[in-house]
């Protein structure tokens, strides 16, 4: 089944013309007409369209043309926040009414060029909110390793339509550990990329300083070909960072001997399941055996990025959100004047908890409230980033669990907005700090049986020594090969 | 303390967002448990601390004053709620 394969092994196929692009893409789409019922992954998706593009390659193809490009023939499921021309978008919200996307997003345009097959739109949280995929305004996406759970978030389907092997490769974004706790929470491989190294154009703006667009795959081989497709300096994200791109694939030599580790002491905490625990004590061993050397270090302000996030995440949310309001895209309900106009339809189109960050964050930038909650949390930011960078004089990477539980039940957080906000608790600090995070698979609790993430945090612009350390531990381990019962 | 005289309703017209009643009771209550826990933030001495806008060090970026081509005008009017004659429709602001 093609579905099943990764990225390197398929466009090999596909450029010896062994497997055609429409072949990769027929295969897909049956395995989304038989699973997607069930996992609800995608909002939306258009065959015809898939098939097109395949055709189109396969044309190339055979033409001799461009049969070298990195994702040859590939599809890549994109989540519902990032624009693809003539593809609609929605970001999880009924806000956006019909919308259609006039232009494509540049990781998007970068991904064409590359040959691959932009496939439809991946369920999440309405614009990024949340942990758990439950709030998308249509409907909830399962678990494929339990489908009585939640497949973390926001980007929740982009995890389990991997998980599901209904696309190859998806995108998500991070802002807070939008990324990793799904991967980690479906048993894939998720990346975010250090800020500013992938352009946003063309992302949905939800916290500015902290969104990052990256991938999921089934192994580290493939985020590393993906993340050499989409990054690079941007003109038209002037917070992209004009940094030279290395072939990532390059680092993945399995040598990580002499490479030093950080285990920091404040993510030990007591809400750290104990399978969790024992799963990434297990991998630091497996580390050391493969060479690195291991100590503890300490970030001392790590018990405060919660509340730092939540303060700064809805604060740039607020202000970012503003634009929706009825006149120039989406729904619109009418008022007497522009005042209620813009009310109206903001409180029939948003959803509740985009409406509670907007309130909140509205209130921390408020007249009176700014210097108290935005200033010092701003402040705090600087102490966190501060932190990382002192252990990394130190170490080359940080070991940590992505996440204190492996996935809970569908509804289990969804009343207790604070509670839902903990689960993000180890991922967040990477977002503040602006570094780069990976997570991997690295075991499974025994009963019932759901993946357990390994999140590796890396220097600014460190993605090759982390992927590097990540691609040797995975090719150590069996965790990796291991499919969900739903793929099965 | 904050988190007991949060006025939902004052912030919510500042947010230019309409709210049903059960929303305005059930956002003070969350709100307030919120801002209880992001009060912790008080306890760290941030006196010596610069403020972190952006985690990379960012600059104003230029470019030549030079005409690219931009979104032709009926792809940016093509999501518009309302419009006619290739402008957007809005409500009545100036008699």
């Amino acid at each position: 089944m093609l579905n099943q394969l990764t990225i390197s092994q398929l466009t090999e196929k596909v450029a010896r013309r062994e497997v055609s692009a429409r072949e990769v893409t027929q295969a897909c789409l049956n395995r989304v007409a038989k699973v997607d019922e069930t996992v609800h992954a995608f909002i939306s998706y258009d065959a015809a369209d898939a098939l097109a593009q395949a055709d189109a390659i396969d044309k190339e193809i055979a033409g001799g043309n461009n049969t070298h490009r990195p994702l040859l023939g590939i599809p890549i499921g994109i989540k519902d926040v990032l624009a693809v021309k003539n593809h609609p978008l929605n970001c999880g919200s009924k806000i956006l009414g019909n919308f259609v996307s006039p232009y494509d997003a540049t990781v998007i345009e970068k991904m064409k060029a590359a040959g691959a097959i932009i496939f439809g739109r991946l369920n999440m949280d309405e614009f990024a909110m949340g942990s758990s995929t439950e709030n998308s305004a249509f409907g909830l996406t399962r678990n494929p390793w339990d489908t009585t759970r939640i497949p973390g978030g926001s980007s929740g389907g982009s995890a389990a339509a991997v998980a599901a092997e209904e696309v190859i490769a998806t995108l998500g974004t991070d802002t807070g550990g939008s990324i990793r706790q799904p991967a980690a929470l479906c048993g894939c491989v998720g990346l975010k990329p250090t800020y500013g190294r992938v352009s946003r154009y063309g992302l949905v703006a939800f916290a500015s300083s902290l969104d990052q667009i990256g991938p999921f795959t089934k192994d580290i081989r493939d985020t590393a070909i993906l993340l050499n497709v989409i990054s690079g300096h941007d003109r038209r994200d002037s917070t992209s960072v004009n940094q030279p791109v290395p072939d990532y694939t390059k680092a993945l030599d399995g040598n990580i001997k002499g490479l030093r580790l950080g285990l920091p002491k404040e993510y030990m905490i007591d809400g750290l399941d104990p399978e969790v625990k024992a799963a990434v004590e297990a991998a630091v061993k497996q580390l050391e055996s493969l060479g690195a050397t291991v100590e503890e270090i300490s970030l001392p302000h790590t018990e405060y990025a919660a509340a730092t996030y939540y303060i700064i995440a809805p604060a740039e949310a607020s202000a970012n959100l503003a634009r929706f309001d009825g006149i120039r895209y989406g729904a619109r309900v009418d008022g007497a004047n522009p005042i209620e106009l813009y009310s109206k339809t903001r409180g029939a189109g948003f959803g509740s908890e985009v409406k509670r960050r907007i309130i909140l964050g509205t209130y921390v930038l408020s007249s009176g409230y700014y210097d108290a909650y935005y200033l010092r949390a701003q402040k705090v930011r600087t102490l966190i980033r501060q932190d990382f960078l002192k252990a990394f004089e130190k170490v080359d990477a940080i070991v940590t669990p992505t996440t204190p539980t492996a996935a809970f039940k569908i509804g289990e957080k969804s009343g207790d907005p604070l509670q839902m906000y903990l689960s993000d608790i180890f991922t967040i600090s990477c977002n503040l700090a602006g570094i780069c995070g990976v997570s991997l698979p690295c075991g499974f609790t025994k009963s019932p049986k759901l993946p357990i993430g390994l999140q590796l945090l890396g220097k600014p612009f460190g993605e090759e020594t982390m992927l590097k350390i990540a691609h040797a531990y995975e090719q150590s381990t069996p965790w990796h090969r291991e499919r969900a019962p739903l793929a099965k | 303390m904050a988190g007991t005289d949060f006025d939902v309703k004052y912030v919510a017209h500042l947010a230019r967002l309409a709210l049903t009643p059960e929303e305005e009771n059930a956002l003070g209550a969350q709100l307030g448990n919120i801002i209880g826990f992001v009060e912790q933030l008080k306890s760290v001495d941030v006196s010596q601390v610069e403020p972190t806008a952006h985690a990379v060090p960012t600059v104003n970026v230029m470019r030549p004053d030079e005409v690219q081509p931009s979104l032709p005008h009926d792809e940016a009017l093509r999501n518009a709620p309302k419009k006619s004659g290739g402008l957007f429709v809005v409500p009545l602001i100036v008699e």
